[in-house]
């Protein structure tokens, strides 16, 4: 049995990727009456560059109000180190005791739920926080764990095999087809 | 990465890598809650067979922070008294179910000899006078960051004093820095310069007042007392007058360099001066960076970081 690859197909835009996390600002704001008391976390190293995008479109919307962004490696609290090489992405930054605060954790895909597993055991090594949102970029399905999302860009059914890739550039999915 | 025995294992690549990870270690160490779930149910015991407080309690709490259990093991209040051999002590502790041993012993070469007898990981704390390869990566650690630039230590003058030859972490620190850039002089009476030094890549001198003005790190090595005993110093007065810091020689340091010492020091011999004055001193925190770098190494070890090369589950 082999794999080939088929040429990636376009699911969203970069204009629909840009108007997703506009959307997700404004759910975001709605949800959260103190937005001051709101971190907004993205997950190394996929979800970074879309919590600073919901970040700075949070601090446009609302007129002034400044979040606190911080970030999160999750590879030192994997499940899996057995069945993977470990790759150390970017470092953890975390800049307040999470305490008390409401926490908005991002990531590109959510797939597994395992990577967000991970993550919520390593925000509370930074505090115990009044409560976690999760907002994605895309919801792929197949979860292994009961863990959903709060905020979501797209939900595209997938086959497990596949592969989905995150930019601002916009949603790829690149399916492998089984040949015989 | 199986085992680290001598720094000569590592390549550059590798090298860097280690430090880089030891960068996100740091970042652990700084939390209020400084540990991670990420070597759970690994064991990593300590063998030592020679004294140390440092490089032992450093491993271990590198260890514990990273979730791994530990176990101690020191030559002094063990079976050894009994007869037992260096062999069969390794076979027992493997027996109980080790991951690692972090070892130290008087011999050269005993951590090599040990991965023969274990399927586990070995991880050299210093063997005689061969190899200490975690505090010459500390060391480079403390000193790349200490300058900015963390990929290399190109154009950076290190003068390492004292008795080189009978010193692996000089041994260790030469091989590391000279790759990673560095020009190293040794400072020591030629009693006390390897017998190899021409073949090292470095300079040596004979008096640290030649260094200390123009180095940008003053490396003291502790002078071994029982050296003494072997008349390669003619006495220990005459070896500081030529080649102790003290508080003149340490003015003449220029404002950004920095001074280390591996520990532990001797005060009135080769350290006359309190290093706590000295804004350049760097000793207590390589003492700190050895934890971060440690859990480096056992993370790279322990965590599959290069060896685990089975499945390949999809992401997230």
């Amino acid at each position: 049995m082999s794999l080939a690859e088929l040429p990636p197909t376009e699911i969203l835009g970069p204009e629909d990727v840009a108007r997703a996390i506009k959307r997700i600002a404004h759910e975001i704001i709605e949800r959260n009456d103190d937005l001051s008391r709101v971190v907004i976390v993205g997950m190394q190293t996929g979800g970074t560059w879309i919590a600073e995008q919901l970040c700075a479109c949070i601090e446009n919307i609302s007129g002034g109000i400044s979040l606190v962004l911080g970030a999160v490696d999750i590879s030192m609290y994997r499940d899996d180190f057995s069945i993977r090489p470990v790759v150390l992405s970017a470092p953890t930054n975390i800049p307040v005791d999470l305490t008390e605060r409401k926490v908005v954790l991002v990531d590109d895909v959510l797939f597994t739920g395992r990577t967000v597993r991970a993550a919520l055991e390593a925000l509370n090594d930074h505090g115990r926080p009044r409560a976690v949102q999760l907002a994605v970029m895309v919801d792929r399905g197949h979860r292994e764990l009961p863990i959903r999302p709060d905020y979501v860009g797209k939900n595209i059914p997938t086959h497990p095999s596949d592969e989905v890739s995150v930019g601002p550039n916009g949603v790829f999915v690149t399916a492998k087809e089984v040949l015989a | 990465m199986k085992h680290l025995l001598s720094t000569q294992d590592l390549s550059l690549d590798e090298i860097v890598a280690l430090l880089e990870t030891a960068d996100h270690m740091a970042e652990i160490n700084s939390r209020a809650v400084a540990k991670v779930p990420a070597l759970r149910g690994r064991t990593v015991a300590s063998v030592f067979f020679e004294d140390s407080t440092r490089t032992r309690l450093s491993f271990e709490s590198a260890a514990k922070r990273l979730s791994a259990d530990t176990m101690t093991f020191s030559a002094s209040t063990s079976s050894v008294n009994k007869g037992e051999s260096l062999r069969d002590t390794i076979e027992t502790l493997s027996a109980m179910g080790v991951d690692a041993f972090v070892v130290r012993h008087k011999s050269s070469g005993v951590p090599l000899a040990i991965t023969q007898w274990t399927n586990a990981s070995v991880i050299n704390a210093g063997d005689g006078w061969h190899q200490h390869p975690t505090q010459a990566l500390l060391d480079a650690y403390t000193i790349t960051r200490s300058f900015g630039e963390k990929e290399s230590m190109n154009g950076r003058s290190v003068a390492i004093v004292g008795d080189i030859k009978h010193s692996r972490v000089a041994r260790s620190n030469i091989d590391l820095f000279t790759r990673l850039g560095a020009q190293v002089v040794l400072v020591a009476p030629p009693t006390l310069l390897p017998d190899d030094v021409d073949s090292l890549g470095v300079s040596t001198c004979s008096s640290i007042d030649d260094v200390v003005g123009s180095v940008d790190v003053l490396y003291m090595l502790r002078m071994q007392r029982e050296r003494m005993d072997s008349e390669l110093i003619p006495s220990l007065g005459e070896y500081s007058a030529r080649f102790a810091l003290t508080s003149q020689r340490a003015q003449q340091l220029s404002t950004h360099s920095l001074l280390m010492h591996p520990g532990p020091m001797n005060r009135g011999v080769e350290m006359v001066v309190d290093p706590s004055e000295l804004p350049g001193s760097r000793i207590l925190q390589q003492v700190a960076n050895g934890i971060s770098v440690r859990m480096a190494v056992l993370f790279t070890i322990l965590g599959g970081g290069a060896t685990a090369t089975l499945q390949q589950g999809a992401d997230s």
